[in-house]
Formats: C-alpha cells, structure tokens, sequence
C-alpha cells in the first residue's frame, strides 16, 4: 500500500548555523525524494486537496506527473492555476488546506503537497521552463492597483486572456507582501521571488513602480484619462495596529511591518545598503501570527536574544505550524498567556522594559478560539529594550477616501460582491484590501475570481 | 529612473536638484512631500517638494548635505538618474481647501528656518498669487547660508531675513523677529513655520502668546511615507498620528515637539558612523 511509505522530510539548514544568516531555511526536495514522496498520492478520484486549494491547482494530476518523471508537465499543470507555485509552495499555510485535506491526513502524514510544488517550481526555474500561452490581444486595458499576491495573481490571468495589463505599484520594488513582508531565510527575493514576477512580466503585463494610486494618480484619472476598462484593487492590509498603550512612542518600538520592511524590502542585513536598523540585546515581539514568526527570526538573525509575547497558549498560535516549530528551533523564546500593559522607557526615552500581565483562557470567543482574560496581580517586568509590535494589520484608506462610491466597511476593508466586484462596476478587489490581513494564496485565489469576472464583464459588454 | 535636469548648490550645503517626474509634477500639491532612492542601496529619503511645474514636468527638491544619505543625492549631477521619486505623499496644506475669494481676504506669516525655507516657497506663492496679503520670516546662519531670496522676495509683501551672526538683515532668532512683528502689531490669520524641529517648537510657543495659530511640517523618519511602517509617529493633541498620512502639517499648539525630536535619534548612533566612513572615503 501506498500510504504506508512515511513521508520523505525535507532538508533543513541546521538551526544553530541559521540562526546567524539569512540563507534559505529549507532546501527542499531533490528529484528522488519527490519522486518517493509522490508516490505516496493515492490519487483519489474525487480529490479533497483541490477543493482546499483556494487557487484550484490540479494537485493529483501535477503529483503523477512527478513520479513519472514527467517535471516539465508538472510545471505545466500547475501553471494553468497558479502564477506564483515557488513561492506558494514555501509560504501557503499547507496544513490547513490541501494537506489538511489530504485523505493520508487521517490515519498518517498528508503528502508534502507544498514540498512537491516547490519542487517542481524550482526545477522549472533552474531548467529555464516557461509557459507563455496566451490569446492574442483583445486591445483592452486593465490597471491592476499592487503587485502582491493577489494583483499578480489577477494579471497573469487576464494576461492569458489577451488583455493589456498594466500594474500599478506604490513601492520601488514589485511583489507587495512578498518583498516588504515575508523574510529572504523563507522566501529567498533574487531567486524566487523575482523570477516568479518576472514570469508574469513574460506574459506581457507592464508593472509601474513608485506610483501611490490615489497620490500620484486617482482610479478616475486611470479610467477617464488613461483609457482603463476596468481596475482591479489589490492594494493590501499595510497599516500597522499598535496596542495603545503607555510607552508605544519610545525610541527602540516598531511595528513588525517597519522592522521587516527595513529588512526585508531595504534590506538592513547586508552590509552594502544604507538602511539603518536598530536591534536591542534583548527583543519582545508581541504577537503570535506569521509575522509574529517572521519578525522574531529576523531580529534573532540580527543578533538578538528574542521573547515572543503572546495572550494564549502555544495551540492558539495563529502561525503556520512550520514557522512555530522553526522559531522553537532556533532558540526564540516564548511566552505565553501573557499580555504587555506597558512598555517602560528610560530617562533618555528608550525601551528598558516591559510591563506584562499574565492571563488565563476563558470561554471560546466569535472567532472559535478561548478568549484570554488578564489575571487581577500578576504583572511582571520582562527586561528588553527593543518591542516589536506584531498585532495585525488593516487596509490602507488612501484608495477609498480618494475614490467617490467605493464602499467600505467598519474596518476600512472594501465590500465586494461574490463576482469581487466593487459597489463601483468597473472596480474590482481582492486580498488582504477586502479579508484583512490574511494569506497570499487566498488573496491568490481572491485575484483569480475577480481575473474571471473582469473577463466575464468585458467579454460580454457592447462596444 | 528618474533623471536629474539640474544642480545648482544654493549655498556652500544646500543643493537643489529639479526632476523630471512627469506623474509627480502633474499632481502635486503645496505642503506634500516625495521620497527619493539614489540607487539599489539607496534608503527611502523624504524631502519636501520646493516646487513643481506641471507644463515641464519637473518637481525640484533641495537637500542640505549634512548626512550620508543627502550628501548622495546631492552627488547626482544634471543628467544623472534617481532610481525612484514617489510622491506626491502626505496632505496638501489646508490653504488648498479654500476657495482663491477666502484667500484672497487672508493675511499669512511664514517661518522658514534653513532648509525650511524651499518646502514655504510653494505655500507663500499659491496664496500670494492668489491676492492674500503674505509676510515672511527666514532665518539662517549667516550671509551666505540664506537660500532662495529672489524667489520669496516675490512671492510676500515683506520678507524679513534673519542671521544668527547679525551678517545680513535682523541680527537674531526667527522667534525674535516674529514677536516684534506680533508686538508691533502686525496682524495675521494664520500662520505656518517650517525648519528644523526646535525651530518650530519655539516659533508655535512664541505664536500661542498672541493667539496666532501656527501650522508646522513635521519632517519625521519615514520609510514608506505611505502608512505602512509607523516610523513617522507623532503625538499630536495627546494621539499618536502618522506625519505621512495625517500629516505632514498639524497645528503646532497640538504637537509634542520633544518626543519628536526625540524620535528624530533614533538611528544616531548609526548615523554617526556612516558619516564617519563616508568622510574617510572621501579624504582618499
């Protein structure tokens, strides 16, 4: 029986040698452990791994052709569904979709579907594979508005379909989210990201950096003075939530966006940029998601002694189990059911401290998990001098405030309908601008179904 | 890329560059502010924009080469490129917002302190071309260090030059000559002072003792200037802003000066260094 090959692991760089660089963490599958770890796919009829999949890749379909040997028909198969696999296969939360799904899941260990995308990713990157089917032009124009995940995502589609696709980026660099945010140790740029991008430059769409929509350019000027037929929103969650408490404006805090754009988008670690840094000998960051993770690693990298600060326990993590295990290896330090009240500063207005209350889970909250509640005198000092703050992240109201009829909600996320469209018919949106911060597959996913409505409402519009 | 028309050094550490930046230019507001990169290794800088020309096409931008950083971009010789100009960020002055007939019936006083005083040239023109009765102060170190005179002497009813060794115009501090403008009673109904931050601090105090109100830019570290890092927090009437998107003008009477100056030293010590290697490399 199949199912009863254990699941091939994949190698790791040791985690005392990369807690002092920014190399790759994992080195991924070669071409026999894919192999092996493919044949562990049942290859079930009605596959629960596609249906998890928010971008839909033909997960068994792509895995056969692996143990074939068949790479390049791989690369293929997942190139009809997904315009970024090296980097899905390294960043998509796998345990909670397609492997989560996988049937082996049950009894054993899922198939190491991420594993084996970006395997074949990789191997196409390395072998110079590409795949440039696309319809002739159809001479109309859509403005895609950043270039994360799910604006590229968006693009590559409408690309396909013949459209001249233009993308919009506020930053100096394209990939959104992928460049500012996610770590070079988990998401290498030069190697990765970049080719992906490149990828989708290969389709033909254009992408303009260092241009702030709704600053540089309003969505009416795109559409009255431009000529753009419709506009896709993918502009993100890149506002930074602080907790309010005393001691936020003292020297020595950062919002993990700021700590990881100077590292990550301005590269702070290399020696050659000018971007300044600052890392404390002691670091609290308070949080418990991905970034979280990421700001932890980074900070950690950079030589400091790290503590994550969060209100739960260790299973309410929100982070990507890998991420949890890989920091747990590398020496961060945890605490949990803590929660800071303050943060203490010095004479000369620096971080010397920070005031914690420890709490205790209650009864299960809206969002399924225990809510916390501070236990009455239990605070303690924990001596940092450094606080990252990673607590979410909410959309940018530049957009929206600078566009009449678009509508939001509470929380400043856009409202779209099931097609993804805007309260405007010609604007569309998807990502972390509508859900709130959330992961680059569904703001993948959420790009794909607006590429399909955008087509669906042009196709069939009168000229 | 963005390439660099001119450089033209106003004084022996002011530098102003005029750009080309086409989407820039056409939309640019006084009051905003742009960022520049020199080159891959290149940090984000903010500069407040000195002025724009949408026909041409160009934004002009001034630095005074004090740091590492501003000492690259001064380096960018005409026909040379910037890797990335962004902009226009942060809100256009409140000046915007009125119609030319209420501006027109206005009367403004303008503090500018050193470098300060290219990002006023584009406010105290677009109220005086638009009939508003305008008095500038600029203040410098000396003689040689006061920029732009021809420009704001055309754009002010009066302008008032200040040196802190007596060299040129009224011997002493901005603050000094403001009050005795205030005292002499001179009336204004706003007022807006750029420079550095101590500057605007005592200027805002000196305004509040006779009830003018005193808008100021708070030229914060930033590293997207768009909302996404926080670097550029400030307080302001006791919350804490973000000087890209809320700002970079609030009412000086709201500001906590001091903790923005210093946040201001945050990367000090950093700083000091890069100067330092960047000065060694240039004794060779």
């Amino acid at each position: 029986m199949a199912n009863k090959i254990p699941r091939v692991p994949a190698r790791e760089q040791d985690p005392k040698v990369r807690a002092t660089n920014f190399e790759e963490v994992c080195y991924g599958y070669n071409i026999e452990e894919a192999k092996q770890e493919a044949s562990r796919c049942l290859n079930c009829k009605k596959p629960r791994c596609v249906e998890a999949c928010p971008v839909s890749v033909k997960i068994p379909n792509f895995i056969h052709q692996v143990l074939e040997g068949d790479i390049e028909g791989a690369a293929h198969t997942i190139s009809l569904d997904s315009s970024l696999p090296a980097v899905c296969g390294r960043v998509c939360p796998q345990e909670s979709q397609c492997e989560g799904a996988c049937i082996l899941g049950i009894k054993n260990e899922p198939v190491s579907i991420g594993k084996l995308e970006r395997f074949v990713a990789d191997w196409s990157r390395e072998n110079n594979v590409k795949f440039i089917d696309k319809l002739p032009s159809n001479g109309k124009k859509v403005a895609i508005i950043g270039s994360g995940p799910s604006g590229l995502a968006c693009s590559s589609d409408l690309a396909k379909l013949g459209y001249d696709v233009t993308i919009f980026e506020m930053l100096h660099k394209a990939g959104g989210v992928l460049q500012y945010g996610i770590p070079e140790f988990r998401l290498p740029k030069d190697k990765v990201v970049e080719h992906e991008i490149n990828n989708v430059k290969a389709l033909g769409v254009k992408i303009e950096t260092d241009v702030v929509v709704g600053r540089t350019v309003s969505i009416d000027q795109l559409i009255h003075e431009e000529k753009f037929d419709a506009i896709f929103l993918g502009s993100g969650a890149g506002l930074p939530r602080f907790m309010n408490i005393p001691g936020e404006q003292l020297n020595g805090v950062y919002s993990a966006n700021e700590f990881l754009t100077r590292n990550n988008l301005m590269k702070a670690y290399k020696k050659n940029y000018d971007t300044p840094i600052f890392i404390g000998k002691k670091v609290a960051v308070i949080g418990g998601g991905n970034v979280a993770m990421d700001a932890a690693r980074t900070a950690l990298r950079l030589g400091g002694d790290v503590t994550v600060v969060y209100r739960r326990t260790e299973k309410e993590l929100p982070a990507r189990l890998e991420e949890v295990h890989h920091a747990m290896q590398e020496g961060i330090k945890f605490n949990f059911l803590t929660n800071p009240t303050e943060i203490l500063g010095n004479e000369k207005g620096w971080v010397r401290g920070l005031r914690c209350i420890k709490m205790k889970l209650g009864e299960a909250d809206a969002s399924g998990r225990c809510r916390p509640i501070p236990i009455e005198n239990s605070e303690f000092d924990l001596e940092v001098n450094e606080v990252i703050m990673s607590l979410g992240t909410s959309p940018n109201p530049l957009i929206a405030s600078s566009t009449k009829g678009l509508d939001t909600n509470k929380k400043g996320c856009l409202i779209v309908n099931e097609q993804g469209q805007t309260s405007r018919k010609e604007i569309f949106a998807g990502g972390d601008a509508v859900t709130g911060a959330a992961t680059v597959i569904l703001a993948m996913g959420a790009g794909r179904k607006a590429a399909a409505s955008i087509h669906e409402m042009l196709s069939t519009e009168k000229n | 890329m963005f390439k660099v028309l001119s450089n033209e050094f106003l004084n022996p550490v002011i530098c102003q560059q005029v750009i080309k930046a086409p989407r820039l230019a056409k939309s640019a507001q006084p009051g905003q502010f742009l960022i520049v990169r020199v080159d891959e290794e290149g940090e984000r800088i903010p500069l407040t924009i000195s002025d724009y020309d949408r026909e041409n096409e160009t934004v002009t931008i001034v630095t005074q080469t004090i740091g590492a950083s501003s000492l690259k971009i001064s380096e960018v010789q005409k026909g040379g490129f910037f890797s990335d100009v962004v902009g226009p960020l942060g809100n256009p002055s409140d000046m915007v917002k009125l119609s030319d007939d209420e501006i027109s019936k206005k009367r403004y006083i303008f503090v500018a302190g050193g470098l300060g005083t290219a990002p006023v040239y584009p406010q105290a023109k677009y109220v005086h071309d638009r009939g508003a009765y305008v008095d500038i102060i600029v203040g410098a170190k000396n003689a040689e260090t006061v920029i732009l005179e021809d420009k704001m002497s055309k754009v002010c009813n009066n302008l008032y030059i200040c040196t802190d060794d007596g060299s040129k115009g009224f011997h002493g501090l901005v603050t000094k000559k403001l009050e005795e403008l205030l005292v002499a009673g001179n009336k204004y109904d706003m007022g807006v002072a750029i420079g550095p931050m101590i500057m605007m601090k005592f200027t805002t105090i000196t305004a509040q003792k006779y009830n003018l109100p005193m808008t100021v830019s708070l030229n914060m570290l930033m590293v997207d200037g768009t909302g996404m890092c926080g670097a550029c927090r400030v307080t302001v009437g006791g919350k804490v802003r973000f000087a890209c998107v809320d700002g970079p003008e609030f009412d000086g009477a709201l500001v906590d000066f001091d903790e923005a100056m210093r946040r201001l030293t945050m990367y000090k010590p950093q700083e000091e260094e890069a100067d330092h290697i960047c000065k060694i490399g240039r004794g060779k």
